[in-house]
C-alpha cells in the first residue's frame, strides 16, 4: 500500500468538494476528518488498491449520510445566506446550497456525478443501489434543481 | 485551493492510535531533511540527497502504511535539530525507535549514538564495541545503513588511517558536520 498521505494529497480536495456539496461548509470539515479517519483505520487491511478514489468517495458519502442522520435530517441553514460579502467566495455556492436541500439519495447522486465525476456504476456502488436506481436519483435531482434555478 | 483540516486530522489519528508514522520536513544548512516518527520515537531521518518519496514508501512497507504528514508530532525533533545546526546543542535527547535495524547493525548503531559530540571513532573501534573486532567491514556497512543519521552521529565514524570514509548524505555534508562540531577546521 502506498503511504496514506498520498491518498490525501491526491484525493483530499475532491473529497472536500463532495462533502461541501453534500453537507454544506459547516459540516464538511468534521465529515472530512471522519472520512479519512475511517479510511486510515481500514487502510492496512485493504486488499485492493485499485480504486482508492472510489473507496474514499464511498466512505465520504456514508459520513455525509451519518451527518444528516445525526442532525435529524434537519434542512441546511441555506436560507440565512446574506447579501454581504463572505470570506472565500465560491461561485458555485448558490447551486451547491440548492443541492444541499435535495433528498439524501438525489443529493448524493448529484454530488458524486458532478463534484466527483463518477460514472453511474460507481455512484450505484457508493449508494448501494442498482445503476438504474442511481441514474433515476440523479435524473430526479437534476430535474428538481432545474426547477429551482428557473 | 481549499484548506483541508489536516492538523486536526493528524491529532485525531494520534488520539485514536492510528498515526503509525508521522513525518515532516525541516530545513538544515545542508538542505531539507525528512523526519519520521512512530509513537515510540524518531524512526528515520532522510538526508537532503535522498528521495523523500522513496523513503516514505519504504516506511509504508516496513513499518505501516498509516503514514501521515503531521509536523506537530515532530516539534521536539525539529527544535533539537535546529539548535544542533546552530551549534547550541551537543546532545540529542529524543526518544528513538530502532525497529529498522537489528542484530550486529543495531549494536553498532547504538554504540555510535554514544560517541560524544566533537569526538570521532574509527570503524575498527565500532566493530569492537559491537562485540566483533574483526567485523570492520560490517561495521562500515552498519554506519552506512544508519536509519537515523545526524541524531545517531555516524558522521563521527572515520577510517582508521584518518580518512573521512563514506557518508549517506555525501562527503561534503559529513565534512560540514565535523566542521560544525569543531573536529575539522573550516
Amino acid at each position: 500500500m502506498p503511504p496514506f498521505q498520498l491518498l490525501i494529497d491526491e484525493h483530499g480536495n475532491e473529497v472536500m468538494a463532495v462533502l461541501r456539496g453534500a453537507v454544506g461548509r459547516d459540516g464538511a470539515d468534521d465529515c472530512f476528518q471522519d472520512t479519512f479517519l475511517s479510511a486510515l483505520r481500514a487502510y492496512p487491511k485493504l486488499r485492493d488498491a485499485g480504486n482508492l478514489r472510489g473507496w474514499l468517495l464511498t466512505i465520504a458519502h456514508r459520513k455525509a449520510i451519518d451527518h444528516h442522520r445525526a442532525r435529524g435530517r434537519a434542512p441546511l441553514p441555506v436560507a440565512e445566506v446574506t447579501e454581504t460579502a463572505v470570506e472565500d467566495p465560491d461561485p458555485d455556492d448558490g447551486v451547491w446550497a440548492l443541492v444541499g436541500t435535495l433528498p439524501p439519495k438525489q443529493r448524493a447522486a448529484v454530488t458524486l456525478r458532478y463534484a466527483s465525476d463518477l460514472p453511474h456504476a460507481e455512484i450505484a456502488a457508493a449508494l448501494g443501489c442498482s445503476p438504474e436506481a442511481a441514474r433515476r436519483s440523479l435524473h430526479e435531482g437534476l430535474k428538481r434543481l432545474r426547477k429551482e434555478l428557473r | 485551493m481549499t484548506k483541508l483540516p489536516m492538523r486536526r486530522l493528524a491529532e485525531r489519528a494520534a488520539e485514536e492510535d492510528l498515526l503509525d508514522v508521522a513525518y515532516t520536513t525541516t530545513d538544515s544548512p545542508f538542505g531539507r531533511l525528512l523526519l519520521a516518527a512512530t509513537p515510540k520515537g524518531l524512526v528515520r531521518v532522510g538526508l537532503p540527497n535522498q528521495d523523500a518519496d522513496e523513503l516514505l514508501v519504504d516506511l509504508a512497507t516496513r513499518v505501516s502504511p498509516r503514514v501521515l504528514e503531521a509536523p506537530a508530532q515532530l516539534d521536539d525533533a525539529r527544535r533539537e535539530l535546529d539548535l544542533y545546526f546552530d551549534g547550541k546543542l551537543d546532545r540529542f535527547d529524543l526518544p528513538l525507535d530502532w525497529r529498522l535495524s537489528d542484530g550486529f547493525q543495531l549494536r553498532v548503531q547504538k554504540a555510535i549514538r554514544r560517541i560524544p559530540y566533537g569526538q570521532t571513532r574509527n570503524y575498527t573501534e565500532m566493530a569492537t564495541k559491537a562485540g566483533n573486532d574483526r567485523a570492520v567491514r560490517a561495521a562500515g556497512t552498519a554506519c552506512g545503513r544508519n536509519p537515523i543519521p545526524v541524531v545517531v552521529p555516524c558522521h563521527r565514524v572515520l577510517r582508521s588511517g584518518g580518512g573521512l570514509g563514506g557518508y549517506g548524505g555525501g562527503l561534503p555534508m559529513k565534512r560540514g558536520l565535523l566542521e560544525l562540531e569543531g573536529v575539522l577546521d573550516k
